[in-house]
């Protein structure tokens, strides 16, 4: 019995292999040979595929709920997240699988960078490898146009914005990025289809393209100081070590790649399960304009470098980088295939590769703060604190309504709440004199707006007199050098002439 | 073309493969009607993706509303719906913008969207500016730039009155084409 079983299994393989040759043809994945030393440092390439693979998936169940029309996604999305069983944990494990596999894929491709694992012969490997970051990175901003927020409606908006600082063509490229002159269901349609269709067809492409290549080239071994890659002898000392010391594939390395996917696995699943999903956010109706958009964790560097430029130079940066970013790293190989790997004897990369990292990771922290946005509801939300009422005159408690009502702090800070676009008034009594206080009002200056017209003089007196009594416990009033002392304590209010602060 | 079999002995078998004069004509054929075929198939594919690119959006005038929901002295958002606006664009199609009298019967009309990058300004009427929430512009009540990463002045429409109503020339997005 078990016998013509097995015979008619084995007759059955035996038939599919002879007419497809699929083992023959995936063997190979299996049971190739990897570098003896390629351990823990070579998981996040696997790490990698199978988060896209779980998008695929989720990504897949989610397009048979959800509406891709600007008129229905928003609703439809409510209704996964409330009605659909499950509905939610789709959307949480899509968005929070999407933000593993960015992570994972920055790694795997630090690994190789710092590894130098990019020289002879695996220039191409690197290559395809940048292509699938710029789709991983496009899936992610795709991606959450899907969401149809306020969020993805206003990050279009910045996206036609910077489209539109393409000299004479701008205005076009806006149109076709948008579908049409404005933000709209052909907006979306169009978001939809790369994201679902086009950019997910071309990562299986392309990941298709770097496992053929790592089957041709092989996985490069840990780098060690002294081994020199030339590009004369490289291929045939490899080939000759991984012949004598290589381990298969299967069980070897995989074993280490099922162990760490399935601890991420399982972090990112928790992750999910109690973060819940991503947004959406409000309604993406603009004509509620108390939105406050800001990008998913990928692009918030970008979005601080687009706060912190000058403006003078921003059109340009905005035109000319991104080019040189995707030619440097495509290019990157060629500038250097050949030499040593070890990250020892390569201080310039890995200096390089640390300034890029502090860099982007300081400019992602500053987009986590936005220190440069004001907080628009201060002035609504956050009462001055009692302890800056205390003892002051009625002309200072006047000010301080000034400042209260004129939004102020959605700006500058007072007791530790408040924007931060300005320097903290805690103590700008000791920092500023009278005369100084009054002109920065009035006229502004550094990043802050004239507020000559918008103030009554009456107003501006009042609102000085509360600041210059913004003082660290004991610190004396800020005076200018040389200038006459104006008679003036705590509890005795300034007398400056009305008219004076008008000028 | 000749009959190139009359050549061929009776006797012997046919040579393997056509001449390769003829496979050349063929192949030839084959690229040219692939072509033709392609290059039909391609005029609507092309025609569809590039159509935002060279179509000329009109604008159109839109009613705000009566003047007299626009008081003296005072800054409001006037709400429209877009007229190029297609029935799959849901509330997107709703848009905003900023309305400043100034003067009896004078008016800016600002986009809401803010000239550094789009993102939706604010106005405040007791500072009198307008703020943008993303990077931290700030403008005037004119519309000037006060300070932060914009460029320039808010984005302005054109706008006039008729019948006692507010009509303004709007269907795009506000960008730095659109300047009054
Ligand atoms: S979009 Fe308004 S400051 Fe950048």
């Amino acid at each position: 019995m078990i016998r013509s079983i097995q015979k008619i299994v084995g007759g059955l393989l035996g038939w599919t292999e002879s007419r497809s040759g699929l083992v023959s043809f995936v063997a190979p994945l299996v049971t190739h040979r990897v570098p003896r030393d390629a351990k823990w440092w070579y998981v996040f390439g696997s790490a990698s595929l199978m988060f896209f693979s779980i998008q695929v998936v989720t990504g897949i169940l989610l397009a048979t709920m959800y509406a891709p029309s600007a008129a229905e996604a928003y609703q439809s999305l409510q209704y996964i997240d409330h009605q659909v069983p499950f509905g939610w944990m789709l959307r949480a494990l899509h968005a929070w699988s999407s933000n593993a596999m960015i992570l994972m894929v920055v790694i795997h491709m630090s690994q190789v960078f710092l590894h130098a694992s990019f020289k002879f012969p695996r220039e191409l490997m690197w290559m395809v490898g940048v292509l699938l970051l710029f789709c991983t990175l496009a899936l992610a901003f795709t991606g959450q146009i899907m969401r149809w927020d306020q969020d993805a409606y206003w990050g279009l908006g910045i996206g036609a914005a910077i489209m539109d600082r393409v000299p004479v063509i701008g205005n076009q490229l806006r149109n076709v990025m948008l579908g049409g002159p404005y933000i709209g269901g052909a907006t979306l349609s169009r978001f939809f289809a790369l994201h679902v269709f086009v950019l997910p067809g071309l990562t299986i492409a392309l990941i298709g393209a770097h496992m053929a290549l790592i089957l041709k080239n092989g996985i490069s071994e840990m780098p060690k100081p002294g081994m020199v890659v030339d590009p004369k002898t490289y291929v045939a000392e490899y080939e000759e070590r991984i012949k004598k010391t290589g381990v298969p594939f299967m069980p070897d390395a995989a074993q280490r790649d099922m162990v760490f996917c399935g601890l991420m696995l399982i972090l990112v699943g928790a992750l999910a399960a109690y973060l819940g999903p991503v947004g959406p956010s409000g309604v993406p109706n603009p004509t509620i304009i108390d939105a406050n958009p800001r990008p998913d964790y990928a692009f918030l560097w970008i979005f601080t470098a687009l706060a912190l430029m000058p403006p003078q130079i921003e059109t340009a940066v905005l035109l000319i980088a991104p080019p040189i970013v995707v030619l440097a790293l495509l290019g990157l190989p060629l500038l250097s295939n050949r030499g040593e790997r070890a990250p020892s004897r390569r201080p310039g990369a890995v200096i390089s590769y640390v300034l890029i990292a502090t860099v982007l990771g300081t400019l992602t922290w500053l987009g986590v703060v936005s220190a440069w946005s004001p907080v628009m509801n201060a002035w609504t939300s956050l009462p001055t604190p009692p302890q800056y009422l205390v003892g002051r005159t009625p002309l200072e408690m006047q000010g301080a309504l000034v400042m209260q009502h004129s939004q102020c702090r959605n700006c500058h800070s007072l007791g530790g709440e408040g924007g931060m676009r300005g320097p903290n008034l805690d103590n700008v009594g000791s920092r500023k004199s009278w005369d100084q206080l009054v002109r920065q009002v009035q006229q502004g200056g550094g990043n802050m707006p004239a507020y000559g017209k918008n103030l009554s003089s009456a107003e501006t007196t009042a609102v000085v007199a509360f600041m210059t009594t913004l003082r660290n416990d004991g610190a004396p009033e800020s005076t200018i050098p040389g200038a006459m002392e104006r008679q003036s304590s705590p509890d005795q209010a300034p007398k400056p002439v009305l008219g004076d602060a008008g000028k | 073309m000749s009959c190139d079999c009359s050549n061929t002995p009776s006797n012997q078998p046919p040579p393997p493969s056509p001449p390769s004069a003829r496979r050349g004509v063929m192949l030839k054929l084959g690229i040219g009607l692939m072509g033709i075929g392609g290059a039909i198939a391609s005029i609507p594919l092309v025609g569809y993706a590039i159509t935002p690119a060279l179509k000329k959006y009109k604008n159109s005038w839109i009613d705000l509303g009566g003047i007299a929901d626009f008081p003296e002295g005072e800054t409001r958002l006037g709400k429209f719906t877009n007229p190029n606006a297609a029935p799959t664009d849901g509330e997107s199609a709703e848009q905003a913008v900023w309305v400043r009298s100034f003067k009896p019967a004078q008016f800016q009309v600002f986009a809401v969207n803010c000239a550094h990058l789009g993102c939706p300004v604010k106005w405040f009427q007791q500072s009198k500016l307008f703020m943008c929430p993303c990077h931290g512009g700030v403008y005037y009540e004119d519309g000037t730039r006060a300070s932060g990463p914009p460029p320039r002045g808010l984005f302005e429409y054109k706008w006039k009155i008729e019948n006692g109503r507010l009509l303004i020339d709007a269907g795009r997005l506000p960008g730095l084409e659109q300047t009054v």
